[in-house]
C-alpha cells in the first residue's frame, strides 16, 4: 500500500501572534513556524500501517518556513520518502491553494491512501483533506482515529463526538483526515534527524501552478473581543492559592 | 444565485441535533435580509419523518439507502445535487464531523467558497460576512464572501423549533449508487469509569501537565476538595487519562459547580464543552490563552506552584 501524508507547517500558537501591516494575515516573516500537529498524527498512523503491513510511507510539504525539518524528521521516524514542492509561498497558503497543489501532485503518482491531519490552526476556508478528497472526487472520512487495511481498502474509526465511534470501511483510493493516531507519535533521536539530512534524501519537484482561489477575502484578523475576561489573581503562588481556596469556601464547594 | 439559505440537517438515531435547530434560527434572519426562503436539507432512508418541526420554510428530503447513516460521500453526493440545482446564496452546515466531511468535499465539487468555524454570520449587501475562529481561537478573521457554504461552530446562534415546512421529496443522484463506502458499526462509549458529566467539582488538566505522571498532582487537589480529574483532548490522545475523562466538543459536554483548568489553553472544542460551568478557575502562564476569556477567575503562576499550595491550604483546612 502506498501512503501519502502531506505536511504543512503552521504558525506555532504558542507565540505571540503578530499580525502584519494590512491587519490580514499573521506576519509570517517573524513567527516561528512548526509542523501542523494533527499532520503528525497522520504520519504516525501511517508509520504503524507500514509497520504492520510493510506499506510505502510518503511525506509532501510545501516549500514553507522550516519544512526541511519537518520532512526530515519523518524520514527518521521511518518515513520512505520525503518530498519538497517549490514555489514561493511566503505570502501563506490557503486551504483551497494547497489542496489545488496537492491534488495536482497526487495526480502524477500512485498512491493508495493519503492520510492528512484533520484541520490545522489556519485552514479558515476549510480543511485541506476534504477539499483534496472532492477535487479527486475520492471517497474521504474526517475525524479518524484508526485506520487499518482491509480488503480493498481501509476500516476506518470515525469519531462522531460524544465518544460515539463509526466504523466504516472504504474502498482505496481515498483520503482520510486523522484526528489522532492509536499510538502517540513516536520519537525521532535528533542523531537520527541529522543522519537523514546528511543523507540529503529530500526530493524537490517545482510545485504545480493551479488555480485555488477560496473565494473568501480577509477583511481583517484581530484577537477577540472578549464580552468577559477572567479576573485575574494577584500576588505569588501561595497567595493565588489562598484566593483559590477563599472562593471555594465562599460557595460551599470546599470539604471543611 | 438564489436568495435561499439551505441548512443540512444533521441527525443521528432519528434525533435532529441541537446545532441543526441553530443552524435554523441563523438562517431564518439571513433569508429575511436576502429576501429568500430557509430550507432544511435531510437526507436518510424512510426518515422523512424528521422533517416535521423543522424552522424553515420548505424541506428538500432525499431517501436512499446509502444515506441511512452517515457515509461522506453519499452526503456530499446527495448535497451537491441540490447545491447546483438550486444555487442557495448559502449553505449552513455545523462544525462538526459531519459537517467536516461535507462542507469541505461540496466547496471542491461545486467550486463554491467556504468559510470554516463560523461564529457570527451577516448579510451586507452583496456580500455574506463572516466572523471565523482561527488559529486556536486566538484570532478572529472577519472575512467576506459571495455566498458558499458557512460551517458553523456549535452554540453560536439561538435555536429556532416549531415549524411544518412544505416537503418536496428530491430523486437521490445516480452516484448515491455506487459509493465507495460502507458503514459497518456504531460504538457507543465504554462505561465503568466516572461520569464526569455528574460531577460538581471537575480539576481538569491540560497539555500544560507536561506528562502522564504530574496528573498526581491534579488527583490530590481532586482528592482534596471531593472532586474528579478530567482532562483536555491532547491528554486523552496521548494515553495520559482515559477517552471517559475527556471534556469537549468530541468528549462530553460538563457543566459542575466547579472546574479548574489547568494548563489547558482553551481551544474551541474545549470551551465548547465546559463554558457553563459554575465557576470556572483557569491557571495558565500564558496570560493571551483563550481560557481567560471563558474563566471567572484566572492566574499566570505556574501550576506546579499553585496546585499543591492549594491541597496543602484545603488539607489543613479539614484537619485543623
Amino acid at each position: 500500500m502506498n501512503i501519502v501524508v502531506p505536511m504543512m507547517q503552521t504558525v506555532d500558537l504558542v507565540e505571540e501572534l503578530e499580525l502584519n501591516d494590512a491587519g490580514t494575515d499573521v506576519e509570517r516573516e517573524y513567527l516561528k513556524f512548526v509542523a501542523n500537529e494533527w499532520d503528525e498524527q497522520a504520519l504516525e498512523e501511517a508509520l504503524l500501517i507500514k509497520d504492520a503491513s510493510g506499506a510505502t510511507v510518503t511525506v509532501v510539504g510545501l516549500d514553507e518556513v522550516d519544512v526541511d525539518g519537518t520532512l526530515y524528521t519523518a524520514l527518521a521516524r521511518g518515513a520512505d520518502k520525503a518530498v519538497k514542492l517549490t514555489g514561493d509561498f511566503s505570502e501563506g497558503v490557503t486551504s483551497h491553494q494547497r489542496s489545488a497543489i496537492l491534488a495536482e501532485y497526487l495526480k502524477g503518482t500512485s498512491f493508495d491512501l493519503v492520510l492528512i491531519g484533520v484541520q490545522s490552526a489556519e485552514d479558515l476556508d476549510g480543511q485541506t483533506g476534504v477539499l483534496l478528497a472532492g477535487r479527486l472526487g475520492l471517497p474521504h472520512a474526517s475525524v479518524a482515529v484508526t485506520v487499518e487495511p482491509a480488503d480493498g481498502g481501509v476500516k476506518v474509526a470515525q469519531e462522531m463526538g460524544a465518544g460515539i465511534i463509526h466504523e466504516l470501511t472504504i474502498q482505496t483510493p481515498a483520503v482520510i483526515g486523522i484526528q489522532a493516531a492509536r499510538e502517540t507519535p513516536r520519537y525521532a533521536p535528533i542523531t537520527r534527524v541529522r543522519q537523514a539530512m546528511q543523507d540529503g534524501g529530500l526530493e524537490q519537484a517545482a510545485a504545480p501552478s493551479v488555480e485555488g482561489d477560496s473565494g473568501v477575502t480577509v477583511r481583517r484578523l484581530f484577537a477577540p473581543e472578549s464580552t468577559s475576561h477572567a479576573e485575574m489573581l494577584s500576588g505569588d503562588a501561595d497567595a493565588v492559592a489562598g484566593r483559590i481556596f477563599e472562593l471555594i469556601r465562599e460557595r460551599g464547594l470546599a470539604k471543611a | 444565485m438564489a436568495s435561499d439559505i439551505f441548512v443540512l440537517v444533521e441527525h443521528h438515531e432519528g434525533t435532529v441535533t441541537d446545532l441543526t435547530h441553530e443552524l435554523l434560527g441563523k438562517a431564518r434572519e439571513l433569508a429575511g435580509a436576502a429576501g429568500g426562503e430557509v430550507v432544511a436539507c435531510v437526507f436518510g432512508s424512510g426518515a422523512s419523518g424528521l422533517v416535521s418541526g423543522l424552522a424553515a420554510d420548505r424541506a428538500l428530503y432525499v431517501d436512499h439507502p446509502s444515506l441511512e447513516r452517515f457515509i461522506p460521500e453519499a452526503y456530499v453526493g446527495a448535497l451537491a445535487e441540490l447545491v447546483s440545482q438550486r444555487s442557495p446564496r448559502l449553505t449552513l452546515i455545523g462544525n462538526t464531523t459531519v459537517g467536516m466531511d461535507v462542507a469541505g468535499a461540496l466547496s471542491a465539487r461545486a467550486g463554491l467558497p467556504l468559510v470554516a468555524y463560523c461564529s457570527a454570520l451577516s448579510i451586507e449587501g452583496d456580500n455574506v460576512v463572516a466572523m471565523s475562529q482561527v488559529f486556536g481561537g486566538k484570532l478572529t478573521a472577519e472575512v467576506e464572501l459571495a455566498g458558499g457554504i458557512a460551517s458553523v461552530i456549535a452554540g453560536s446562534f439561538e435555536p429556532a423549533t416549531g415549524g411544518s415546512p412544505q416537503v418536496e421529496e428530491v430523486a437521490a443522484p445516480a452516484s448515491l449508487g455506487d459509493v465507495k463506502t460502507k458503514f459497518s458499526n456504531r460504538v457507543e462509549p465504554e462505561g465503568g469509569d466516572v461520569d464526569i458529566t455528574e460531577q460538581g467539582i471537575l480539576i481538569s488538566v491540560g497539555r500544560g501537565i507536561g506528562g502522564a505522571e504530574n496528573i498526581e498532582i491534579a488527583q490530590e487537589l481532586a482528592d482534596a476538595l471531593g472532586g474528579v480529574v478530567s482532562a483536555s483532548r491532547p491528554i486523552t490522545d496521548s494515553g495520559w487519562m482515559p477517552k471517559t475523562r475527556q471534556v469537549g466538543k468530541s468528549g462530553s459536554k460538563v457543566k459542575p459547580k466547579l472546574y479548574i483548568a489547568c494548563g489547558i489553553s482553551g481551544a474551541p472544542e474545549h470551551l465548547e464543552g465546559m463554558r457553563d460551568a459554575e465557576l470556572i478557575i483557569a491557571i495558565n502562564t500564558d496570560e493571551g490563552a483563550p481560557i481567560f476569556d471563558v474563566a471567572h477567575y484566572g492566574t499566570t503562576e505556574d501550576l506546579f506552584d499553585v496546585l499543591p499550595a492549594l491541597t496543602e491550604q484545603l488539607q489543613s483546612a479539614v484537619g485543623a
